[in-house]
């Protein structure tokens, strides 16, 4: 027994002493920072310690802006990108010619490049000297617009930053959702067909109900990713996302460390822990919530 | 409900690239389903049970052929409104929903005049549930079930909406030994009791004998006899059925008749005066042997089986088509020990004759 136990440590310690170095240490160390006033990194001194960072942040508006930015994201992209991917899974799912091809297509997104899909929400909003953007020209057929999706009204940019997430969020979750679906036992249809259920009743009787493990861990993923938000708002907005009142918290962390107003460790050390700490409880609700709707099938 | 089936056909297209035309899995079936009795369709896996299964729920529309229940003709009918109950060989039970939810979920779907309230639902599902024994079950889930209860919800389930026939498709296959057996008295006594006409398939000859009114016994899509399980037992139209029932299997040799006399390699076993000299398969019971020390049949002795009751010998001879042979003798017959020879005379009417080349029945 004794001796197994040694061999188990042994095989287990490369990834322990690499998720030790790399994740555990960092993560005490940028708590440790957050309590101490002033850390600089070239001196290793500090001139006090307290609850100072965390205040002069909850008071900062650029952190509010970004908190405001994230929240709103999450709460938007996060739902709407669940939703879409489940009814372009199920759609998927019930067609027969060309499926492969769909597939292939919805697909492609999470194959392409983040720069790549930048660049093409350019050419749809953006306003240059020379186009208004294909968004606007296909406005201006109703009389609309023209808007300015990139410098223009906080709403239309948060917009299209919420477009652009989903966009590029929602492949992933269509793989998974439509392998979860090909994993439910025809049998279960046929039962149900037999016993004239209706559509409906089957989609949220039998479908959902097999798939919600699938479309829980979609759920929680999706929370995570969306509050880390960062390099999808400077794909669109670049990197001075404070000026264009687009920030997010990771990227309000970044620009404390390294950007215009940077050299402030303490502060963004004291916004990474907020931050961690609302993962920390949405995710921890997420799966309180998500226990008693989720069918583990063993 | 009496069931017909009128020059009812299925037909797929053949998979794969190279493969051409189609595979005819229900091939022009014309009988009738009594009212109240249960049938055993019968088969080996692939001779197209499965296929008619889902023809009569209408998962499958037939290429041809009409299907009615009673005097209405059900052929266009979509699965829901033909009132069947299905039984599913891995029962498909809803792992998400308790035993009750499970039994609910058919009568949950009625609609407009059928519609029930909940009082009366639940009334019915308890009935259903007591009929089957699982009264005190109703709030677990099917995973905490063994494989006989939740057999016995899948029953439950099907007979809730009171069907017109209930389906099952290989019902006891998941099912060990032991609980085979009695999952089958089970069958029978709710059939019997409920007077549903059932209709069962399986590729278990035994099972079908056991708890079948009738028997459908096929192969490759064509029924080759429909009958009373003992009268195709004992009276099989060819080979095939004749092969097919009874455990342990029938003992064929290569035989010939000449001038009126059945020969197994050069001994004559039977006279048959009216037939004409032909090269034919003799077909014999195991429980045809009798073991005599100057019987007419000499063959070479592989073992003795003791089965309690009966002895079961295994023997080789020439003119065997199979590798060997058995034979059923009581255990009080004297069987010769310590040689290698034993000695049979056949019992008459256990000898079944089949032709050489089409293996139709000889009689």
């Amino acid at each position: 027994m004794e001796k197994k136990s040694v061999k188990a440590w042994l095989y287990l310690l490369p990834a322990m002493l690499f998720l030790g170095i790399f994740l555990i240490y960092p993560l005490v160390d940028v708590f440790v920072y957050s309590f101490e006033e002033n850390y600089n990194f070239a001196s290793q001194s500090y001139t006090g310690t307290g609850l100072f960072n965390y205040s002069y942040v909850l008071r900062d508006p650029y952190f509010l802006q970004a908190l405001k930015n994230t929240f709103l994201l999450v709460v938007i992209t996060v739902p709407l990108s669940t939703g879409l991917a489940l009814l372009i899974s199920v759609g998927l799912s019930s067609i027969k010619p060309l499926r492969e091809l769909y597939q292939t297509v919805f697909f492609l997104p999470y194959v392409t490049n983040t720069l790549a899909v930048g660049l093409v929400f350019m050419i749809l909003f953006k306003r240059t000297p020379y186009s208004d953007g294909f968004v606007n020209l296909l406005l201006s057929l109703f009389h609309a617009g023209p808007v300015d999706f990139i410098d223009g009204p906080y709403g239309a940019k948060m917009l299209v930053l919420c477009l652009y997430t989903i966009w590029v969020v929602m492949p992933f979750k269509i793989l998974i959702l439509t392998s979860a679906l090909a994993s439910v036992n025809q049998t279960y249809y046929n039962a149900a067909k037999i016993d004239g259920t209706s559509g409906l009743r089957i989609f949220f009787r039998i479908t959902l109900p097999m798939i919600s493990p699938s479309l829980v861990y979609l759920i929680i993923t999706g929370f995570i990713g969306a509050f880390k938000a960062y390099s999808d708002a400077v794909a669109l907005f670049g990197t001075n996302l404070n000026a264009a009142g687009m920030n997010t918290i990771v990227g309000y962390v970044y620009d404390m460390l390294y950007g215009n107003s940077g050299g402030y460790p303490s502060y963004a050390s004291a916004a990474a822990i907020l931050l961690f700490a609302i993962v920390l409880t949405i995710t921890c609700i997420n799966l309180l919530v998500s226990r008693k709707h989720v069918h583990y099938i063993s | 409900m009496k069931v017909t089936l009128q020059n009812l056909t299925k037909k797929f297209p053949a998979r794969g690239k190279k493969s051409q035309g189609e595979v005819i899995a229900v091939n022009h079936f014309d009988f009738v389903i009594p009212d109240g009795k249960l049938i055993g369709l019968l088969g080996p896996s692939g001779c197209g049970k499965s296929t008619a299964l889902n023809l009569l729920c209408g998962l499958l529309k037939p290429t041809e052929g009409r299907i009615f229940f009673g005097d209405e003709d059900v052929t266009d009918l979509p699965p829901e409104k033909r009132e069947v109950g299905m039984v599913f060989q891995n029962y498909a039970l809803y792992p998400h929903l308790t035993v009750m939810q499970n039994i609910l979920f058919p009568l949950q779907n009625l609609k407009g005049a059928q519609k029930l309230s909940k009082a009366e639902m639940d009334q019915r599902a308890r009935d259903a549930a007591k009929l089957v024994q699982i009264g005190e079950l109703m709030d677990r889930k099917p995973g905490e079930l063994s494989g006989g209860q939740q057999q016995r919800v899948a029953i439950a389930r099907a007979l809730v909406k009171m069907p017109r026939i209930l389906l099952m498709d290989e019902p006891l296959s998941n099912l060990d030994a032991r609980l085979r057996l009695q999952t089958r008295e089970e069958i029978r006594r709710i059939q019997r009791k409920t007077q549903i006409t059932t209709v069962f398939v399986t590729h278990d000859q035994e099972e079908a004998m056991s708890i079948s009114d009738l028997i459908v016994v096929m192969k490759d899509g064509v029924v080759q006899q429909i009958g009373k399980p003992q009268e195709v037992y004992d009276d099989p139209h060819n080979l095939f059925v004749a092969s097919f029932l009874g455990t342990p299997p029938i003992n064929l040799f290569h035989g010939r008749i000449e001038s009126g006399r059945v020969y197994v390699g050069d001994v004559p076993i039977l006279e048959q005066p009216a037939l004409p000299d032909q090269e034919i398969t003799v077909g014999v019971r195991p429980e045809g042997f009798v073991p005599k020390e100057d019987g007419a049949f000499g063959c070479t002795l592989k073992g003795v089986e003791v089965m309690g009751r009966d002895v079961s010998v295994v023997f080789t001879h020439p003119a065997c088509v199979a590798a060997a042979g058995r034979a059923i003798v009581s255990a009080q017959s004297q069987l010769p020990s310590g040689q290698n020879q034993v000695r049979f005379d056949f019992i008459p009417e256990k000898i079944r004759l089949f032709h050489g080349i089409t293996e139709e029945r000889i009689r």
